[in-house]
């Protein structure tokens, strides 16, 4: 055999190991991805089986006979004495005729199928509409929460331990009757939180959290691009600016809890900012999503060829025109991405918005940057942490909410990227 | 940054290309000047009062020493070439007469450098109104990702050269017919940059440096990255040029030095070894390295 030859066949030889170790790492790739896909798949699973029934309301129809007597009323065109009236009492009077079996000492339970709002539901609808006194009416009210549980979760015990088995046969009769409805839970989007689960929902968790974000953004953006542009274009290279990078790598890793932390002692205890409010909250994940922000965005200041910085100051831009014309427009894509990963990130926190007392329980919604209120992620924390199984529905139900906002804004930031992204 | 080779810095991560198909590499046998045949061009203007008067430059890398003493004058309106072996600081010694090296922290430049007799690298000197004075080509085509009209108009724009939209576009238009481009892009001026050919981008970044009409154009490499036919343009370019502009022109390809070039300057390990007219440089060299170097034994 020549020496040609001799080498040829070496080659094929190598080659084969080549091909197999290329399979495997392959191989192993794929097995990576498969994990992660798997995970999610089941971390999806789990959370939309037991949320999904989150967004679904149950609704009882009674025949409401609105007499007079039956409200303790003596005179029914006063309006103060109708305000002071007795609302539960119909209520009950007309699930007691809805329901032909049950007698006097029935009355309690009979009472624990309706929501506890729904009497104050009713003085607001007597009201708006005085002519409906001394009629019989018919109206929809909100089950109790341990009624829907029971309704939307029919084959499974663990569901209908709250309620007696006299109250179970009441809510099959009901449902038979057609007289309990299932619908979409619009009152899960339009109400804060509450006591009552089934009066619960998220709008001042989504309030809260949307104030919080516009906050960290107005502030994180402008200041970590700037923070970038500095230390990228004009800061001396020395070991001032060193001992900065260094420190900002870190407060990068610095758990969040600690910036909630410095949050309260800092910005509630010595500057005297009030507590649980968005502003606060938005200054905490500011300082949180800072450093993410700046190294991201000096990532993507480097990226820019230095090609096109050299043929700026070929014409005569100066330092600040090149940067604000050409660089700036350049890294933009890669800032924006950095930017909405932060602000991402920003929004799944819980830990540093706790300290600063974030995590009260807050009905109404807030209405500005200083009104006390709470954001998705406590709101989850608070409902998951509750003994009530209608609480934890809507804490996987939130938590779908927030997953929609976060796939939002990652959406959003490929939309951007590609928006602004140029080719050179 | 700390430990930079000064020739990579100068070159600053352009790849060494040579126009291989249209200028072989000169061996012996197949050089390019014939016994007796004249090469470059005589220069018509005046040798007396230099554009740039450069004394004693010297500039270092930290402790490395790129160009080492350099004296020379570059008259009004010539076309000088600086050619030599790679890393020998022509680039490097391009690139101190608009202070492009000041953006290198690490570089340093000692001796006089003056341009119309002003001291440039004077502490007071203002290096946008020296570069608006002194354009500069390089060595990889870069336009901006924005229009080919944006790219022109850019430098004009942020000097405030024009003030009103139609002298803009009369200054664009101006610069792309002395680029020899007006007539490829005129029915595309909104047309990205980027899209364009190697040969046309290295055309219109000599449009946009002469937009600006500056005195002096620095040439690193023009067409290092083109092919023959663009490579043929750009130099009848640089001859129609040289009327109305001082343009330095650092090649490697010794053709192209003696075809646009009125006078040659041959660098050597950072120093200048020999400056003459190129006619002379090429057929009867003073030095024995620059015979070397132009008969191909090294470089």
């Amino acid at each position: 055999m020549t020496d040609q030859t001799q080498q040829a066949e070496r080659v094929r030889r190598s080659l084969k190991r080549r091909y197999r170790k290329e399979s495997r790492f392959r191989a192993y790739g794929m097995l990576a991805i498969a994990i992660a896909l798997g995970a999610l798949a089941v971390l999806f699973a789990d959370i939309i089986g037991k949320g999904y029934a989150g967004f679904l309301k149950t609704t009882i129809t009674l025949e409401v006979d609105l007499d007079p007597e039956v409200m303790y009323l003596d005179d029914p065109t006063d309006p103060k004495q109708v305000r002071m009236a007795d609302f539960v009492a119909p209520l009950v009077a007309a699930a007691d005729d809805a329901l032909p079996g049950a007698t006097e000492e029935d009355q309690d339970a009979l009472r624990r199928l309706i929501n506890p709002y729904a009497s104050t539901e009713l003085r607001a609808a007597l009201e708006q509409n005085p002519e409906w006194m001394g009629t019989t009416r018919t109206m929809t009210f909100l089950a109790h929460s341990n009624v829907d549980v029971y309704v939307k979760h029919e084959d499974d015990a663990a569901y209908s331990i709250k309620l007696s088995e006299q109250q179970q046969a009441w809510v099959d009769d009901l449902v038979e009757r057609g007289l309990v409805d299932t619908s979409f839970n619009d009152v899960f989007f339009t109400n804060g939180d509450s006591r009552d689960p089934a009066k619960a929902g998220v709008l001042g968790a989504i309030v809260g959290s949307l104030l919080t974000m516009i906050i960290t953004l107005l502030l994180s953006f402008p200041i970590g691009v700037a923070a970038a542009i500095y230390l990228e274009e004009f800061a001396p290279r020395n070991k001032i600016t060193d001992f900065i990078e260094v420190n900002i790598n870190n407060l990068a890793a610095v758990p969040s809890i600690i910036f909630g932390l410095l949050g309260l002692a800092v910005f509630i205890n010595l500057f005297g900012m009030p507590r649980s409010v968005p502003f606060v909250g938005g200054l905490v994940l500011t300082l949180m999503t800072l450093p993410t922000i700046i190294i991201s965005s000096r990532a993507a200041i480097q990226s820019v060829p230095p090609s096109i910085r050299e043929a700026a100051e070929g014409v005569g831009a100066s330092k600040m025109q090149v940067v604000l014309h050409h660089v700036l427009p350049l890294a933009l894509p890669g800032m924006m991405t950095g930017s909405i990963i932060g602000m991402a990130q920003a929004l799944g926190e819980t830990a540093p918005l706790l300290l600063i007392g974030m995590v009260a329980f807050i009905v109404d919604p807030p209405t500005g940057f200083f009104d006390a209120s709470t954001v998705l992620p406590v709101q989850v924390f608070l409902w998951a942490g509750s003994p009530e199984l209608a609480f934890i529905e809507r804490a996987s139900a939130a938590i779908m909410v927030l997953l929609a906002f976060l796939m939002s804004m990652n959406a959003l930031a490929i939309w951007l990227r590609k928006r602004l992204e140029r080719r050179w | 940054m700390n430990t930079m080779n000064p020739s990579i810095a100068a070159k600053a991560g352009a790849g060494e290309q040579e126009p291989a198909i249209a200028v072989p590499e000169s061996r012996p046998e197949d050089t390019v000047i014939e016994e007796g045949k004249t090469v470059g061009k005589p220069f018509a203007g005046d040798a007396d009062s230099p554009k740039f008067k450069l004394r004693n430059v010297s500039v270092s890398y930290g402790n490395d020493r790129a160009i080492k003493d350099i004296s020379l004058d570059i008259r009004r309106n010539e076309v000088i070439s600086f050619i030599g072996p790679s890393g020998c600081g022509k680039t490097t010694f391009l690139r101190c007469l608009n202070r492009m090296n000041d953006s290198i922290e690490i570089c340093r430049v000692t001796g006089k450098l003056m341009l119309d007799g002003e001291d440039i690298y004077q502490s007071k000197k203002d290096v946008v109104e020296l570069r608006a004075r002194v354009g500069m080509v390089f060595q990889k085509p870069n336009p901006f990702p924005k229009s080919i009209y944006d790219n022109v108009a850019y430098g004009p724009k942020i000097h405030g050269l024009a003030n009103r939209k139609s002298e803009l576009d009369e200054i664009v238009e101006n610069s792309l017919r002395k680029a020899g481009l007006w007539d490829e892009v005129k029915d595309r001026l909104d047309a990205v940059a980027t899209g364009m050919s190697g040969g046309q981008q290295q055309r219109l970044c000599i449009a946009r440096a002469i937009a600006v009409s500056p005195e002096v154009i620095l040439m690193d490499e023009p067409c290092s990255a083109l092919d023959p036919i663009a490579t043929a343009k750009v130099e009848e370019l640089i001859s129609e040029m040289s009327e109305s502009y001082t343009i330095v022109i650092v090649t490697h390809s010794m053709q192209q030095a003696a075809r646009v070039s009125h006078r040659t300057a041959y660098f050597h390990m950072g120093h200048l070894v020999e400056v003459n007219e190129t006619n002379k440089v090429f057929t009867a060299p003073e030095h024995e390295l620059t015979e070397s170097y132009i008969t191909g034994r090294f470089g």
